[in-house]
């Protein structure tokens, strides 16, 4: 049975309210589950007992990367490829490689950060389980959900769905795999 | 659509509106809840009956592209002789066009990242048109170098490669600088563009009712669904190009003045250059904001988002980073005078007194005098009055980069190399085409994707704070 179910979701009407259910689905010993909202909510993220992203050390890395690469890429041209002597300033003329340098550092940052908020968050993707649930719609306008997912060990169809509806939802559904 | 009344926004107190700085006015109109604000600001988008005045707008901008085409064509089959540019201007229209362009990009930036991290949240329903009109502003920008170069379709050689002739780019040169510093640019504003898009691109999505709607924005959301582990990382990475665009754009600008600055012509060799040209962009973006804002606030009936507050606060930093342009010139006039250099002072005399007397004058008149009357909350309060000296604004600092440019070129060190330079018709052609492909863009824009930011007005609303005390968790840990 639990093969065609992807898990229960519960919609709600408020911000605070979606907070509330998180905080007392944790607290139950849920941990497998998720919140949708329409804008960012901090605190939802400490409620639902996530760890804290690494995409920091990635955009580190790509900035670093993109430094390197980008005085590399003037050293080689000008210090090893080709050798050309301009205002008899010396091949490798470090103080002239700083602009270049610069932007390199922050095209390999600001590309790693957006390649790494996608590849982190697994978009692009197309389908989802949730977008099952018609009323899931709204979820990019005004209402807030919280899906208690089936592979959860807790997860029970009829007890995690009477524990849902405990928490005052507008409607609590079930989401097909 | 229906307009609301302009009322409502410049008479209401800010009894409801989130609290900022100074301003009764609010930055939003009390009554909007999350189904409103994100169904006015989608359905301009995914209505069925454009308006009319779209059309006529459109039509306009396709036909002046259609003479950028013309222009482009011609000057490819002929080459760039049909300019006005020649020894000793070298540089003219083409490059006094670029950086006005690029300068105006830099408003964009400076609205959504830099009053980002400064956590102004008024700069929340313009930031999202403020990036487009940046992206747009930079394509036009970048058409001009490269159509300088005269043979546009070697412009690859700019980029270093390994190729068979065995030679680099000169990476010891502002020129090559720039060719990093715009296309970083373009690419990094870009991606800030989408990013912010994302999950607007979901709402459009949920919300469309035509099938090619809603695999076309579902296509380009990615799948968007609100999860609160992606807003985790959305938020950071948001942030994170904030942080990374805000040193960009003053990079960017203080590159392109370094084109003047690295060399040895009097007028151009300045220190000064980097700061001022910067100050210059920003002035100047926000004149072309509130030049399109202006009409549009109007025309789509946004004057609920859009408030007098926002051009009350742009009208300010026009008036600020006028001031310092101001100052710019005046430290340029004193530098000339205090070196006793015999060319810089003659440059400055030959600027205010010789033939291109008047653009000098223009100049002064346009950027110097006329913000001053910003200083009064009377024409900050009237859109009409703004709007004319947003254009005033916007002419005066086409005709800074063309004094720098012009000026400095036409007469340097060598009397028997002076010249003239006068502009010919494909100059203009050019230009007033390139404003064209602009309108033409950011028509586009309005018509397919959301001119405001829905996911971040909403957070703007009283409801969207949520409140520490309401679960019971909060005290046990």
């Amino acid at each position: 049975m639990t093969d065609t179910v992807y898990g229960v979701i519960a919609e709600f009407d408020d911000p605070n309210a979606l907070v509330a259910a998180t905080y007392r689905s944790h607290d139950e010993g849920y941990r497998r589950m998720d919140a949708y909202s329409p804008f960012p909510i901090e605190e939802l993220h400490e409620a639902l007992g996530a760890p804290v992203t690494k995409l920091p050390l990635l955009v580190l890395v790509g900035g670093i990367v993109g430094c390197l690469g980008g005085y590399a890429l003037q050293y080689w041209a000008h210090a090893v490829d080709y050798p050309l002597i301009v205002g008899g300033k010396p091949f490798n003329a470090w103080p002239m490689f700083v602009p270049v340098t610069f932007e390199c550092t922050i095209l390999g940052a600001a590309v790693s950060a957006v390649l790494g908020m996608l590849a982190l968050n697994g978009l692009p993707m197309p389908y989802h389980p949730v977008f099952n649930v018609p009323r899931f719609a709204l979820a990019s306008r005004n209402r807030f959900f919280l899906c208690i997912e089936a592979t959860d060990p807790r997860f029970d169809l009829d007890a995690t769905q009477r524990f849902l509806e405990t928490l005052g939802p507008r409607e609590v559904t079930t989401v097909e795999r | 659509m229906a307009a609301p009344p302009d009322g409502i926004a410049t008479m209401s107190t800010s009894s409801s509106g989130p609290a900022g700085v100074g301003g009764s006015v609010p930055i939003i109109a009390p009554g909007h809840t999350f189904a409103t604000v994100s169904d006015a600001i989608s359905s301009i988008v995914l209505t069925k009956r454009t308006p009319w005045p779209w059309f006529v707008a459109f039509a306009l901008a396709l036909s002046v592209t259609g003479l950028l085409l013309v222009a482009l064509a011609y000057l490819v089959f002929e080459g760039i002789g049909i300019w006005g540019n020649n020894q000793p201007v070298g540089w003219a229209f083409d490059i006094t066009n670029f950086v006005w362009w690029i300068g105006i990009g830099h408003a964009g930036t400076l609205i959504s990242a830099i009053l980002l991290l400064f956590r102004q949240t008024w700069r929340t329903s313009i930031n999202r048109f403020a990036e487009a009109m940046t992206l747009f502003a930079v394509t036009c920008a970048g058409l001009f170098p490269l159509l300088h170069t005269g043979r546009p379709w070697l412009a690859y050689w700019l980029v270093p490669y390994p190729n068979t002739m065995g030679i680099q780019p000169q990476f010891k040169s502002p020129l090559v600088w720039d060719v990093f510093a715009v296309s970083t640019y373009l690419l990094v504003s870009a991606l800030f563009w989408f990013v912010g898009l994302i999950p607007d691109l979901a709402t459009l999505r949920d919300r469309a009712t035509s099938r090619f709607g809603r695999v076309a924005y579902g296509m380009l959301a990615m799948g968007w669904r609100g999860s609160a582990r992606h807003w985790h990382r959305y938020e950071i990475a948001y942030l994170l190009l904030a942080g990374l665009s805000t040193p960009l754009v003053v990079s960017v600008h203080s590159i392109v003045s370094l084109d003047f600055a690295v060399s040895v012509v009097p007028g151009w060799r300045a220190t000064l250059f980097p700061p001022y040209f910067v100050a210059g962009a920003v002035y100047s973006g926000f004149a072309m904001v509130l030049t399109l804002l202006i009409p549009i606030r109007r025309a789509y009936g946004l004057t609920d988002f859009i408030t007098m507050r926002h051009l009350d606060n742009m009208a300010k930093i026009m008036l600020a980073t006028g001031l310092i342009v101001a100052y710019g010139y005046l430290v340029e006039a004193f530098t000339a005078w205090y070196s006793q250099n015999m060319y810089e002072t003659f440059m400055m005399w030959n600027r205010m007194t010789g033939p291109y007397w008047w653009s000098y004058v223009l100049l002064i008149l346009c950027n110097v005098v006329t913000p001053q009357a910003l200083w009064f909350r009377k024409v900050r309060s009237s859109p009409v009055v703004l709007f004319a000296i947003a254009i005033v604004v916007n002419i005066g600092m086409w005709l800074e980069r063309f004094v720098i440019v012009v000026t400095s070129l036409h007469r340097d060190f060598l009397p028997s190399s002076w010249g003239r330079f006068s502009p010919t018709i494909w100059d203009f052609a050019t230009y007033i085409g390139s404003l064209g492909l602009f309108l033409l863009l950011l028509l586009l824009f309005l018509r397919f994707l959301p001119m405001i930011s829905i996911f971040e007005m909403r957070t703007l609303l009283p409801a969207a704070k949520t409140v520490p005390a309401a679960h019971e968790r909060e005290g046990s840990m």
